[in-house]
């Protein structure tokens, strides 16, 4: 008789996500003895040095937290120094942040589905590979991430770290005959978007599901981007202001970003799955009819299926572009203005990968005393890990190379930023 | 082996300290992607795939700052694997956003985000590359201008000297038939002292520009600042003004420094 085997599967450079990151997983056996999801991305210490900085400067300096998602940071601060300032938006302005996060939104969940995600489920190593034998789906996707990032560049300057956000509003509003040059590629971006939440459904999807505590934001009328109070399907129901107290970051000795749990110690999910759970009524017709159309049913617990709703999402949010642009009048000023007090302020927005919760205190002079910043993936990062755990004890008796594979499809299912999380990941599996 | 009778120069593409935003640049080059994936190898670039071909390679695309011991090594092996090297972005080349570490105790910084600080290994400065290692060409920007990059892959495979001009925003911007918003509207500016490669985006948008491209050629920052007092702004503002994502560039950081002293 043989001793039980132990065995490690290590990845040293997690591939195919945003940032750096390595996972670890040992087993003995057939049985997970450890998960570590690291983060050695380096600390880059956002909150230490925005301290003395005028609330003015922060669009531009959180965006900076990341390349693929900085509306969110730029959105979840301004609201955050509005409320502390108690300033109140144009209703215009509000409808072009909207309009501003859809061309984010687009752009991130395309490159996620199509060139960081896709790729794991047809077996190939990259977008590019992938286009050798799939040319017009991956020419579909670079048109389809161009359309949301048309969007950003008009709104914006550039799709990277747009120039135009202020806090109050922004330092130039688009007129309406510009936002009218984009209806023409949205509405093909809507057809698009449906054709792509009907190729990925055809997916071989692992069958998988976890007991989720799904958390995003809900508003009464709206699929949410901005605004809306914090929720989860087990009953949370808090206003941001609330948020410190009803959930905690945890240091761990493995990673370089903050692990949050819910007080109480809970793991829980933010997201599109999240969002898609707790706001499917939400969701405009078409959206609603391709999810059900495709299988899609809530509450959806399969991770691996995140890229469908990623998918549903795309559908969302190029209708709501399309309706934003519809309605849209210019403010009579772009931005209000906006005496600083000695205040606090939290917020938090939807960014592409989830709940993005930001804190900050302020002067009378309007300087930074100090600021809290809790990216999507720290509050995904013990999920990933519990996913991970049952996961691999699932698919323990298949090759180490396959294991290692599908940990990574895994890990991806959470289009982790680790560039945000670090203000986070490489895979070793071990086995004994 | 390709089949080519030429062997298509490998790029690698590899990440310190930063945001990915300006390797995305290279994936927001939708128009040109498939292009330039048919022209040359992208060996290396594990953010978009996880086939990791080992170098050398001849173009080696650098982004973000060196903050850790770990990566002050990874960028001499970095080196030692590239035929040609190339910073890009404000990180790569200035030391980043990250950089605003370098004036405070960061110790201290550490203390205030992280619960348990031994976990953390930092250095104590967040530099540029070229701090490091010797570099072939830095191209600026926070983010940099894809269509800069494609130019400069382009002129590198090719041998010749890449089309991106170090005068300044108000050169852009004079040709784009802006207003001057300093002078007409009293705002402050850097774009004076700023190199080109944005396309005066800032102006267009109503505002000053801040910086993004790091110091030209010859910037006479201290006549800049001294418009700045003119216009009613005091020696801390001037100080953040020269504190952004190119702090730790000389001509800044003398700028930043100088008006912190007085």
């Amino acid at each position: 008789m043989s001793k039980q085997q132990t065995r490690t599967i290590k990845v040293e450079t997690l591939a195919r996500v945003e940032g750096e990151g390595a996972l670890y997983v040992k087993l003995k056996g057939n049985e997970v003895q450890e998960v570590k999801l690291k983060i050695y991305e380096p600390p880059r210490f956002f909150e230490a040095f925005l301290r003395g900085r005028h609330f003015s400067d922060l669009p531009d300096i959180v965006a900076r937290i990341c390349g693929i998602c900085p509306i969110a940071y730029q959105m979840s601060a301004v609201h955050a120094i509005e409320r502390a300032l108690g300033i109140a938006i144009d209703p215009s302005v509000r409808l072009l942040r909207r309009l501003f996060y859809c061309g984010e939104w687009i752009e991130s969940h395309t490159l996620h589905v199509y060139m960081l995600h896709a790729p794991d489920f047809l077996g190939y190593p990259d977008a590019i590979a992938m286009a050798r034998d799939h040319q017009s789906i991956v020419q579909q996707g670079l048109r389809l991430k161009k359309a949301g990032n048309r969007i950003v560049a008009l709104m914006g300057g550039r799709e990277i770290h747009p120039v135009s956000v202020a806090v109050g509003g922004f330092y130039k509003a688009p007129s309406k005959s510009a936002l009218k040059e984009l209806v023409d590629e949205l509405k093909w971006a809507l057809d698009a978007s449906l054709a792509t939440v009907r190729w990925v459904s055809g997916f071989d999807f692992p069958d998988f599901e976890q007991d989720y505590e799904f958390v995003s934001l809900s508003h009464p009328e709206e699929y949410p981007f901005n605004e809306g109070r914090i929720v989860s399907n087990r009953g949370l129901d808090i206003d941001a202001s609330e948020y410190e107290e009803n959930f905690t970051e945890q240091h761990v000795q493995h990673s370089n970003a903050l692990h949050s749990v819910l007080r109480g110690g809970d793991s829980y999910m933010v997201g599109p799955m999240a969002r898609f759970n707790l706001n499917f009524n939400k969701l405009p017709d078409e959206a609603r009819q391709a999810a059900r159309d495709c299988g899609l049913h809530v509450p959806c617990r399969n991770p691996f299926r995140t890229i469908a709703v990623r998918a549903i999402e795309l559908v969302f949010a190029c209708h709501e572009a399309l309706r934003v642009i519809h309605e849209y009048e210019p403010p009579l000023t772009p931005r209000a203005q906006t005496p600083a007090r000695a205040s606090t302020g939290q917020a938090a927005t939807e960014a592409p990968r989830g709940l993005l919760y930001h804190r900050y205190q302020i002067d009378q002079d309007g300087l930074i005393t100090s600021a809290k910043i809790v990216p999507p993936t720290s509050q995904n990062q013990n999920r990933i890990e519990e996913d991970l755990r049952h996961f691999v004890s699932q698919v323990a008796t298949r090759p180490t190379e396959e294991i290692t594979w599908k940990c990574e499809q895994a890990v991806r299912n959470y289009d982790p930023c680790i560039s945000c999380a670090t203000h986070f990941l490489r895979l070793h599996l071990e086995r004994d | 082996m390709s089949s080519n009778l030429r062997r298509r120069p490998r790029i690698g593409v590899f990440k310190f300290a930063s945001c990915d935003g300006c390797q995305l640049s290279l994936l927001d080059a939708e128009d040109e992607l498939l292009g330039v994936a048919g022209a040359v190898d992208i060996a290396y670039f594990p953010e978009a795939s996880s086939a990791m071909l080992k170098g050398p390679y001849d173009i080696g695309l650098v982004e973000g700052s060196i903050t850790t011991y770990h990566d002050a090594q990874r960028i001499q092996e970095v080196r030692r694997k590239c035929k040609t090297l190339i910073t890009i972005g404000a990180c790569a080349t200035a030391g980043g956003i990250q950089a605003l570490r370098n004036w405070k105790d960061v110790d201290e910084f550490i203390r205030v985000v992280y619960a348990t600080p031994k976990y953390i290994n930092t250095l104590k400065l967040s530099t540029p590359i070229a701090e490091h290692v010797p570099v072939d060409f830095e191209l600026r920007g926070c983010p940099i201008n894809k269509h800069q990059l494609i130019e400069l892959i382009t002129a590198t495979l090719a041998r010749r000297k890449p089309n991106v001009p170090t005068y300044s925003v108000c050169m852009e911007c004079k040709r784009k038939g802006n207003v001057c918003i300093a002078v007409a509207q009293g705002v402050s500016c850097l774009g004076p002292v700023t190199q080109a490669g944005c396309g005066a985006l800032c102006p267009s948008f109503d505002r000053g520009c801040y910086g993004c491209y790091g110091p030209m050629e010859s910037p006479n920052t201290a006549s800049l600042s001294n418009q700045f007092h003119i216009l009613g702004q005091d020696n801390a503002e001037i100080t953040r003004a020269f504190r952004n994502f190119n702090a730790w560039a000389w001509q800044f950081r003398k700028a930043s420094e100088e008006s912190e002293r007085t």
